[in-house]
């Protein structure tokens, strides 16, 4: 099997893939991204924390007009994971304000984004209609 | 006037639009040769020049616009704030008026953004080769605008609204789209807006769609222009004619923030806390309260930020907003007029000149002086900015008791 590799760092692949955050030892803040230090009470240390699969969409907006390169339309949205706020696209449903709403249920699912000249895969994330 | 009190002794803006002909210092110098002029003063009573310009950041604007209207060798401060660079430009003149370091301060802000297009987005391609190699605080193998939300400023305003919408409910397409018909009928009466059009609400829904819910007439204006604002303290003002004295706009409460750590900012900025914040300052600052004002002019860099800063300036209650906007509250005739200068979906938005810019439209109608636009017998004014990343600024404005 051809190697893969995720998008981003936080999304950890295998049999159940899911987001991962660095969560503050001390007041359990979640970050997504590497952090010098907590935000919110400035501690230096982190765990990693497994972010839930299913969320709720609590904000959205359909792109229909991006930079160059950027396939339009799509739907961006900001997740509800059970209490951590996550971003990813809405996908496996048509872009439009027909289909997407405030409140559904969501749940993460993983596709290519294509493969290297060596062969690695790239995976990314989104959050299809659950 | 107490000795230690703000006041705007001049102000101007010029109008905003396409200035093909001009460079960035040739419109901040325009604005600040007419603030200069209204206030009655040179550059030889200044003390401290504080120039913001975003988008040339770095390139030492205000030694620049000193080469074209007097260079005195007094401090100068290029500041860089996001959309709030005008509003920090001012505050920091005030600040060293504030302190007694300077007599007399300018601010200066410009830009030049017509035709440039969407802004946010994009992100950096691979460097070479093809291979995928994490890089950057996520370790990203590719750019994540597109695949993993939006950049887009559009598209991050749209979910700001929409998010608004999940928490109370009751908006809509036509809500947010409302909004703009009122801010573009608003523009009619202001002949320094980029744009004096005034839209049906069918031809809002069905022009160009940007990010949903925001068409192309819901979004703020690139274009070009400045604003430029001369400040003092009430000490200096004593001495000064009684015209200057009369035309002088108080500077009630002027604030700055930034955006206060709140569980969900990583994946969506919140423009909300800090202008709350600066809001709950800026009142307890001035000593007056939302129901006093008689105009607000608040950041609507897109149709679906004005309704959320309803609520977040506490013109509304808390929740409230998409009642009160239905109410008729925010037109012109109504209780608040909100951006009766056609807001930035049709006066525009040159970026470091915004902030300066809202308060010259306030200080406006505080001396009397907006002609047909004129908001009638208005007293107390505020004007807010906000820049992504996030900065917000807001100054209280109240005429002079002369």
């Amino acid at each position: 099997m051809a190697q893969q590799i995720p998008h981003v760092a936080y999304l950890e692949l295998g049999d159940s893939p899911h987001l991962v955050a660095n969560e503050c030892t001390t007041c359990g803040a979640r970050y997504f991204d590497r952090r010098n230090a907590c935000a919110k009470c400035f501690n230096n240390d982190f765990k990693k924390a497994a972010i839930s699969q299913d969320g709720i969409l609590k904000s959205f907006t359909i792109v229909a007009f991006a930079a160059p390169g950027v396939p339009v339309p799509f739907v961006a949205g900001i997740i509800d994971c059970n209490g951590t706020s996550v971003r990813g696209n809405i996908v496996n449903c048509d872009p439009t304000p027909e289909k997407v709403s405030l409140g559904m249920k969501v749940r993460l699912t993983t596709f290519s984004l294509g493969t290297d000249e060596d062969g690695t895969e790239a995976i990314g994330f989104g959050f299809a209609p659950a | 006037m107490a000795s230690d009190d703000i006041w705007i002794l001049g102000i101007a803006m010029t109008k905003f639009g396409k200035h093909s002909d001009k460079d960035i210092v040739d419109l901040g110098s325009q604005a600040a040769i007419a603030a200069l002029a209204d206030a009655g003063v040179t550059m030889a009573d200044i003390g401290i020049l504080a120039a913001g310009n975003l988008m040339g950041a770095g390139a030492g604007f205000g030694q620049q616009l000193q080469k074209q209207i007097g260079q005195t060798g007094i401090p100068v401060f290029n500041v860089a704030n996001a959309c709030a660079t005008g509003a920090t430009a001012l505050r920091t003149a005030i600040m060293a008026v504030k302190a007694g370091e300077a007599r007399m301060g300018l601010a200066v802000g410009a830009e030049k953004l017509s035709g440039a297009g969407l802004l946010g987005g994009g992100g950096t391609s691979k460097k070479s080769g093809n291979k995928f190699e994490p890089s950057g605080r996520f370790g990203s193998v590719m750019p994540t605008d597109g695949r993993i939300g939006t950049d887009t400023m559009p598209g991050t305003f749209a979910q700001v609204g929409m998010e608004y919408g999940h928490k109370y409910g009751g908006v809509s397409f036509e809500l947010f789209a409302r909004i703009s018909e009122k801010n573009h009928a608003h523009s009619v009466l202001n002949p320094m807006a980029a744009y004096q059009k005034r839209f049906t609400l069918d031809e809002i829904m069905n022009d160009m769609m940007i990010a949903y819910p925001n068409t192309r007439p819901m979004c703020s204006a690139n274009c070009d222009g400045a604003a430029a604002a001369v400040v003092t303290s009430g000490e200096v003002l004593r001495t000064l004619s009684v015209e200057q004295q009369r035309r002088a706009v108080k500077v009630s409460a002027s604030v700055l923030t930034s955006d206060p750590y709140q569980e969900s900012c990583q994946v969506l900025p919140d423009v909300n806390t800090l202008t709350r914040n600066a809001a709950i300052i800026a009142y307890e600052q001035a000593g007056v309260s939302p129901s006093d004002l008689d105009l607000v002019e608040l950041h609507d860099c897109f149709a679906t930020a004005e309704l959320v800063h309803y609520d977040n300036l506490m013109l509304c209650p808390e929740g409230g907003a998409v009642d009160f906007f239905m109410s008729g509250a925010t037109w012109r005739d109504g209780s608040t007029p909100v951006n009766v200068s056609g807001g930035l979906e049709s006066k525009g938005h040159p970026i470091a000149a915004t902030g300066i810019a809202n308060i010259w439209e306030v200080c406006h109608h505080l001396r009397n002086e907006a002609g047909d636009r004129q908001i009638k017998d208005a007293k107390v004014g505020l004007a807010h900015v906000i820049g992504l990343g996030s900065a917000c600024g807001i100054h209280i404005l109240e005429r002079s008791g002369l």
